[in-house]
């Protein structure tokens, strides 16, 4: 049950938000602690503190390296990667009022597959920038489709998500029509292993980029809160609570749009975490999007960082795609929405 | 608020399905629009409301050419109750009432005494505050239906659209509702299918066919023998009845 905005909500709203961050900080200590070459959670402590100019403790430079440059940049990218994922999530579900909805219904994963197979296996560009890029104007190319398939995202949910479905199929048949024509065996794995999603390779450039992106669609969608609640009912019942819907959707399908192809084009397709958690978060805050969007993202973050951990530490010595470990959790979760949602009478 | 429409014409690709309606309501009148299935009570309605934009013709509300008017100014004047909704989120009907404020809320305001006050009104109205707790996906069509009106009441509008509001109501609410519309104090356009209901409540009366005005005045005037015969392609006998003294239709099965 939603917690009432005006008696004693707000106070399990605090309480969630201290712990979420503390948790949120454990997290984020532990997936640096933790990989093939163990470092105490002192060092890290230690090491953080010194790079951040803080303390002068002398620490192993190959741990403190380690620390820093290596793991730190990699779980801040996984907890800033889950936030967004998670928000995109949330916001699909209330603009097409589909509680299957997510990140990736607007083709926009399909598209950056497309991109990226085709720098890696038809060579277009050459190095891990360019399959970047390429995974983002993929990522753009699939979401110009659906827009334009659906009149500017205009007309409707259900068409939407029909325009994306299409766009979906295209651009996976073209990633397929590739790598079979195309591509060798070794590059048939890399594209699959990319596909699946990896946070090795992230640097603190990533994470720059990622979190100015991340904060500015947290501001502008929590600007626009109030609007997405209205959907609740529909557009038109949105339009008649003053929402502009045309506008409304177009800018948030923008964002999401935006935000999902700059993660897509970093660490890959990470599939669940957008679906999964913002049920999780709505049944923790409730339904309102100016305390779900927050809760989403935070949520998302500590899912994704245990995620990553998790794909570090299930195989010994190699490190499973990351998509696989939020599957294996997200699957069984997304049984248990599927039968609570099932119809009542 | 008055409500004036001139000339109005919508329509989808070449099918013409409001055509050159025009139509005045007085400040606190309660309009009444009846018209067999597909006569385009519903697209005028959200014609009237700014839902939708005309092809030709205006609307003005309370002077005002609503064309000119930004979306969420025109809804803190303007509610509008849709024939059924529906949700798969889980919300309370406290949780509806509130979305009645959004026209009224910036983007980060907080929830203020004004706010709770209309909401807490609203739901006395539809007599539905010992239920603002409850699930709305476990509620009755009916009850469905008085929420949303609720959520209109909160709105606090000058002029009220609705569509069909009595559809899923037990008789009792259907009298309930549309006597508490036409007892507010405010301008409202009501769609309705059941003759009679509008004969007893509305002060006057549009009859709509194919998208256009077939005629329109008080409730003795426009329900005749004649009209029901031509327009419904019903037989029916009209009286007066005595407990109302408005007019009674009785309809003849032959």
């Amino acid at each position: 049950m939603a917690p009432d905005a005006s008696e004693g909500g707000a106070g399990r709203l605090a309480l969630f938000t201290c712990l979420s961050a503390i948790v949120l900080a454990f997290a984020v200590a532990f997936a640096t602690a933790i990989g093939d070459y163990r470092i105490g959670l002192g060092t890290v402590f230690l090491s953080i503190t010194n790079e951040l100019g803080l303390t002068g403790a002398k620490v192993a430079p190959i741990e403190q390296s380690v620390v820093w440059n290596l793991r730190l940049s990699r779980a801040l990218v996984a907890a800033l990667a889950g936030a967004g994922l998670a928000m995109c999530g949330a916001i699909l579900q209330a603009l097409l009022r589909n509680p299957l909805a997510e990140p990736f219904v607007l083709g926009v994963s399909a598209g950056a597959s497309t991109g990226a197979v085709c720098v890696i296996v038809l060579g277009i560009g050459a190095g891990s920038l360019s399959l970047s890029l390429g995974a983002f104007a993929g990522a753009f190319a699939a979401f110009a489709l659906v827009a334009l398939l659906s009149n500017g995202a205009t007309s409707g949910p259900n068409h939407t998500i029909l325009a994306g479905v299409a766009a979906s199929q295209l651009f996976n048949a073209l990633t397929s029509y590739i790598v079979t024509t195309s591509g060798n065996a070794q590059q048939a794995r890399d594209v699959m292993f990319w596909l699946l999603g990896s946070f090795g390779g992230v640097r603190w450039p990533d994470f720059q980029l990622l979190l100015g992106v991340v904060v500015v669609s947290l501001v502008i969608c929590a600007w626009m809160a109030r609007s997405l609640d209205a959907f609740t009912f529909g557009d038109e019942d949105a339009a008649a609570l003053g929402v502009p819907v045309g506008r409304i959707r177009l800018i948030l399908f923008g964002v999401t749009a935006l935000l999902t192809a700059t993660i897509v084009s970093m660490v890959g397709a990470i599939g669940f975490v957008g679906l999964v958690v913002p049920h999780a978060a709505r049944y923790i805050v409730g339904p309102l999007h100016l305390r779900l969007l927050p809760a989403c993202a935070v949520v998302g973050a500590v899912f994704m960082v245990i995620a990553d951990i998790a794909s570090r530490v299930i195989a010994t010595q190699q490190t499973v795609p990351i998509g696989v470990v939020t599957a294996l959790v997200g699957v069984p979760f997304f049984a248990i929405i599927l039968y609570r949602a099932r119809p009542q009478t | 608020m008055s409500v004036v429409a001139e000339n109005l014409n919508w329509g989808v690709k070449r099918k013409a399905i409001v055509l050159g309606v025009s139509l005045t309501v007085a400040p606190g009148e309660t309009l009444g629009l009846i018209g067999p299935n597909g006569s385009g009570k519903s697209s005028l309605l959200r014609l009237l409301a700014g839902l939708r934009r005309p092809d030709t013709g205006r609307v003005e509300i309370n002077g005002q050419d609503i064309a000119q008017v930004s979306r969420k100014a025109l809804s803190r004047q303007v509610a509008f109750v849709q024939q059924s909704v529906a949700t798969d989120t889980n919300v309370t009907v406290v949780d509806v009432v509130r979305l009645g404020r959004t026209p009224h809320r910036s983007a980060f305001a907080g929830w203020s005494e004004a706010d709770e006050t209309s909401v807490a009104e609203a739901l006395d109205r539809v007599d539905m505050a010992s239920r603002r707790k409850q699930a709305w996906q476990t509620l009755s069509g009916g009850e469905r239906q008085r929420v949303h009106i609720a959520r209109a009441l909160a709105q606090a509008p000058q002029v009220m659209f609705l569509d069909e509001p009595t559809n899923h109501l037990d008789i009792h609410h259907q009298i309930e509702i549309l006597r508490m519309v036409r007892d507010l104090d405010l301008t409202s356009v009501v769609a309705l299918h059941d003759l009679n209901l509008a004969a007893m409540f509305c002060d006057r009366i549009v009859v709509l066919q194919d998208g256009a005005v077939r005629v329109c005045g008080t409730p003795h005037t426009v329900l005749t023998r004649e009209t029901l015969r031509d327009v419904f392609r019903v037989s029916a006998y009209v009286d007066i009845s005595p407990y109302h003294s408005q007019p009674h239709i009785r309809f003849s099965a032959v």
